[in-house]
């Protein structure tokens, strides 16, 4: 078992080209913030090392942070520019039981994260969805298109919190 | 009808209709199509299994949509599915029917409101015959939409139009 800290001062010792932010105000949720350019060579370094042996991707999932700039558009909807989104990998060792969360912070105009589909295969899947529903890119990934939305879906990213529903899909009404 | 029950000592003759022969022959045996979506299909299954037993009704789930009477449409139709579940209904020969199980099927349930993906009823794509409430419906209630389903097929008529028959 390795403490947040203890995890910190591997990678900086062995990664130091690597930014790193260790972030522990929520308590029970402690995180680290790496630049969404090094987060595959982190990840990597994360599974290969043998002290740390992260060898499970439990979890990927995208947040839309919605801190930008909100304008009107022409119909007088809300939209937003500016601000972030956010990717978070929960990571578990099953040889030495410790567990570690990792967040990188993208553009919310331009979400573009390196793809971590080489270090764990399972991510492959969680990846698609957080492009289908956040829109997010992923560099290098195998296979990157919609996994639960229609494949046709041409109405942009449901998760987006400014998304807008069609009023009609395929002849379908979409509203109540 | 119970005629078939009975036994008779001797060779008889029963006089009836061709309509109501026709008529009690097809609700007599409903082929569900073998589909179901979600949570509600989980009911359909325990509806089809020994306790309820479905087939005291003549109902079987068929493998193929070109030899079934009846699509149960149990669970969450999604915008994706809709297209799927509405070629499946065109794939099935006249006469057929729709038994739209379960309170999405119906109006898009829980989803109706911030349901993005979820088409709010599946009488939008295809037409219904009978809705059963619920989330899910026990088999009692399917077995009851069932029932009325039945009761709607024994009124039909092979030769007046549907709305012309009271």
């Amino acid at each position: 078992m390795k403490s947040l800290e203890e995890i910190v001062e591997i990678l900086k010792n062995n990664l130091p080209d690597v930014v790193l932010e260790a972030h522990s105000e929520i308590k029970f949720e402690p995180f680290i913030l790496i630049p969404s350019d090094k987060i595959d060579k982190v990840c990597l370094f994360l599974r290969d090392n043998p002290e740390l042996y992260f060898d499970s991707l439990v979890n990927l999932s995208a947040v839309d942070d919605f801190n930008g700039q909100k304008i009107k558009d022409e119909q007088g909807n809300e939209i937003m520019t500016g601000g972030t989104m956010s990717v978070y990998y929960h990571l578990e060792s099953i040889k030495f039981r410790h567990k570690l969360l990792l967040k990188v912070t993208t553009e919310r105009d331009d979400p573009i994260v390196n793809s971590v589909v080489t270090v764990w295969n399972s991510a492959n899947w969680h990846e698609r969805e957080a492009f289908d529903l956040f829109g997010i890119k992923f560099n290098n990934h195998p296979d990157l298109r919609r996994i639960l939305m229609p494949y046709d879906w041409e109405f942009g990213h449901p998760l987006r919190k400014d998304y807008q529903n069609p009023e009609f899909y395929q002849g379908m009404k979409v509203p109540y | 009808m119970g005629l078939l029950d009975k036994e008779f000592s001797d060779g008889n003759i029963l006089v009836t209709t061709t309509e109501d022969l026709f008529n009690w022959a097809r609700l007599s045996s409903l082929w569900q199509v073998g589909f179901g979506l979600a949570c509600c299909a989980i009911e359909m299954m325990a509806t089809s299994a020994s306790h309820y037993d479905f087939d005291r009704f003549g109902v079987i789930p068929r493998p193929s949509p070109r030899q079934s009477d009846v699509i149960i449409v149990s669970g969450t139709v999604t915008l994706k599915m809709a297209l799927r579940v509405k070629r499946l209904y065109e794939q099935m020969p006249d006469p057929k029917y729709v038994i739209s199980m379960g309170s999405c099927s119906n109006c898009g349930g829980p989803y109706w409101e911030h349901g993005y993906h979820v088409l709010k009823g599946v009488d939008r794509v295809i037409p219904v015959d009978v809705y059963v409430p619920g989330c899910p419906p026990r088999p009692e209630a399917l077995l009851e939409g069932l029932l009325k389903l039945q009761e709607k097929i024994r009124y039909e008529s092979i030769t007046k139009k549907k709305n012309e028959v009271a």
